[in-house]
């Protein structure tokens, strides 16, 4: 029930090729302050894309209208340090549907196919391939298939294959979410936690 | 089989493995605080849904929390709401709930063990990455998002693929002023912050071993610093004398049921690791970080390196430095500091303070610092005030305040300005951490007091007597 299917995604890329992006920079702690998840876009890289005065740093990549797209590609070790699933949301909530980086955080990696966010893990000769391919063309394609598990840039045919598991696989495509699962296996987990020593 | 610590705990808590996917792991304890759960709760809501086991969940007002004044109603509205929901919603489910002002709030990763939620053999979870201090007792800890947090209310299991195996020895006696921050810091460094990632850690050699269990809490607070998923450190009679008595441990003959499975939870000498690093103790001195992640870090004697022989991206290497105002090869020691920072998850325990007041004791604070001292629990500041050190403080010419996450992410008041260069025993040194602008430099209890009192970036040795 919980997020949009995600099946075959075709768009242009913005590229942000920063290593160790963690999520404080996605999105900033004061900015956590939310019962409800919703608007966490509008801060989404908030301290490197507006100065002290909310006035937009032209020189960041979401404030130069020559990069858009569905596809945000970051540099190594993509989403590092705090657990806050705010930053995926942000990420999501922007517009965003899929991250791809050489390298994920864990925990970033794990919270966004919890939301419906597909990070695609690449070689890091290939993320230095579409980070080319933007540098020539902002608006050069990318097409990511969940099904065939590819990655392809549309202006080549160049492409390369990203893992994933059988089951959150099947999880994306389908729009389901974890708790769907864990929820018909109520008995099952009840009568676990009755033999359990703690 | 030969199992690791890690796999003896981790394999008795799936409950299923999904073909081609995770496993649903059993959670035992789990804990919540007011920034990552409401969206959780309103989550099952939603989903018509209850708590299933609302005695396995604690919930603790931390992130957000003033630390001063907490007496009086909460001033940003922001965070009053969100307190006030985590509030209603632990009443609503029927969860223990240790708000502001509760003689046992605090941080929650100081709480838990402080209580005895924290025990031996426990899978334990919290939306928050610094869940990996628990491992210090020989449990399975690590931090979790809002989704996952749902999934533990709802369930009382999370979905996780098992993380390879990680094993860091390090071996002999450390040198003098050499504290457990230090330790995790010289790991870090060596490791990158993406160097464990994938990978669960288990600490051993003679180093840990006789590392006080409030040091054990902040080597494995940090292992998430190195990206990996957790870390945790083998119990010991330590542990088990550290946990008895307490509030939510074993009593009697549960206690006795309880200590054989606990004695069970060592690595057999024939188990295997993915990975195994070995370090010496005698290469580590104090350490403190110079760059924007906490793998830029190096012994306080050093200077910081240059870009051409760090790993990664030189350009960022370099954005890294323009953000801290620093230069290659320039000495850490000497630097002006404006701010320090004595609190935190790792680093607000009570041995934290007494290392703290070690220093400063018969020294008076340098005028121009602005010092915070936040205590990470009720239970923290009651020992700071029993044992004396309240009165050292006072006379150094420092102040208490009162628990919470504090400046370690600066969601509340107690913001570092920017440009304002602070010496923190927090976590994180990422840009903009402890306030919008803020540079950080990571280091020990010992380091901050040194500099606390000098106002500037000190060895903390050349104020010790050996």
């Amino acid at each position: 029930m919980a997020y949009d299917k995600f099946e075959i995604l075709k768009s242009t890329a913005v590229p942000l090729s920063i290593e160790n992006v963690d999520t404080d920079q996605i999105i900033p702690a004061r900015f956590l302050k939310a019962t409800e998840r919703k608007g966490f876009g509008d801060n989404l890289f908030r301290d490197w894309r507006y100065n002290n005065d909310e006035s937009p740093k032209a020189d960041f990549v979401l404030n130069d209208s020559t990069y858009s797209g569905k596809i945000l590609v970051g540099g190594r070790n993509f989403g590092s340090g705090s657990s806050r699933e705010h930053a995926a949301w942000a990420v999501y909530d922007y517009g965003f549907r899929c991250v791809i980086s050489s390298f994920f955080a864990d925990i970033f990696k794990g919270n966004c196919l919890n939301i419906g966010v597909l990070p695609v893990q690449v070689s890091a000769a290939f993320a230095d391939k579409i980070f080319a391919a933007i540098a020539a063309d902002p608006k050069t394609e990318i097409e990511v298939s969940l099904p065939e598990q590819k990655v392809t840039l549309l202006a080549t045919g160049e492409s390369e294959s990203f893992d994933i598991n059988g089951y959150k696989k099947e999880n994306m495509l389908n729009g389901f979410d974890d708790i769907d699962y864990l929820q018909e296996m109520k008995e099952e987990i009840k009568a676990f936690v009755a033999n359990s020593p703690l | 089989m030969s199992k690791t610590l890690f796999d003896k705990v981790w394999d008795s808590h799936v409950v299923r493995s999904v073909e081609d996917g995770p496993d649903v792991l059993l959670i035992d304890r789990h804990m919540v605080h007011e920034v990552t759960s409401p969206v959780a709760f309103l989550g099952i809501k939603n989903r018509g849904i209850g708590v299933l086991y609302p005695n396995k969940t604690f919930a603790t007002a931390d992130h957000n929390t003033p630390t001063i004044n907490q007496h009086l109603p909460v001033q940003d509205p922001l965070s009053a709401n969100q307190l006030k929901a985590l509030e209603e919603n632990a009443a609503a489910h029927g969860i223990s709930h240790w708000g502001l002002g509760h003689e046992k709030n605090g941080i929650v990763h100081v709480v838990g063990p402080e209580y005895g939620i924290t025990q031996p053999g426990a899978t334990i979870v919290c939306g928050d990455s610094h869940t990996s201090t628990h491992g210090a007792f020989g449990a399975i800890a690590f931090g979790i998002g809002t989704s996952e947090v749902e999934m533990v209310l709802a369930t009382q299991c999370i979905m996780q693929p098992k993380p390879k195996k990680m094993r860091i020895n390090i071996k002999g006696d450390l040198n003098f002023g050499v504290t457990p921050k230090d330790v995790a810091l010289y790991i870090i460094s060596k490791l990158t912050t993406s160097g464990a990632t994938g990978y669960f850690v288990e600490y051993a050699g003679e180093v840990f071993e006789n590392m006080t269990m409030e040091g054990r809490m902040t080597v494995c607070n940090l292992s998430i610093e190195m990206g990996a998923r957790g870390g945790m450190i083998a119990p010991d009679e330590k542990t088990f004398e550290y946990i008895k008595g307490r509030e939510h441990t074993p009593k009697g003959a549960a206690w006795d049921k309880a200590k054989v499975y606990w004695d069970t939870l060592k690595t057999d000498s024939d188990a295997t690791f993915d990975k195994e690093l070995t370090f010496e103790a005698s290469d580590i001195e104090p350490m403190i970080t110079y760059g924007t992640n906490p793998g830029m870090g190096i012994g306080i004697s050093k200077s910081i390196p240059n870009a051409k022989d760090v790993q990664g991206g030189e350009s960022t290497y370099k954005k890294s430095l323009g953000y801290m105002d620093f230069n290659e090869g320039e000495d850490m020691i000497g630097k002006p500091i404006d701010f320090v920072f004595i609190g935190s998850c790792t680093n607000g325990r009570i041995e934290d303070f007494r290392a703290f007041a070690s220093i400063i004791k018969g020294r008076k604070k340098a005028d121009h610092v602005t010092a915070w001292l936040v205590p990470g629990s009720h239970k923290v500041e009651a020992a700071i005030k029993e044992e004396g050190i309240l009165d050292i403080i006072h006379e150094s010419g420092f102040e208490l305040r009162e628990p919470g996450c504090s400046a370690c992410l600066a969601m509340n008041d107690d913001k570092v300005p920017a440009g304002k260069l602070a010496v923190s025993t927090s976590n994180r040194n990422f840009e903009g951490r402890q306030g919008p602008g803020s540079r950080t430099l990571l280091a020990s209890p010992l380091v901050a007091a040194a500099a606390a009192v000098t106002g500037k970036v000190t060895d903390p040795r050349e104020l010790m007597t050996k």
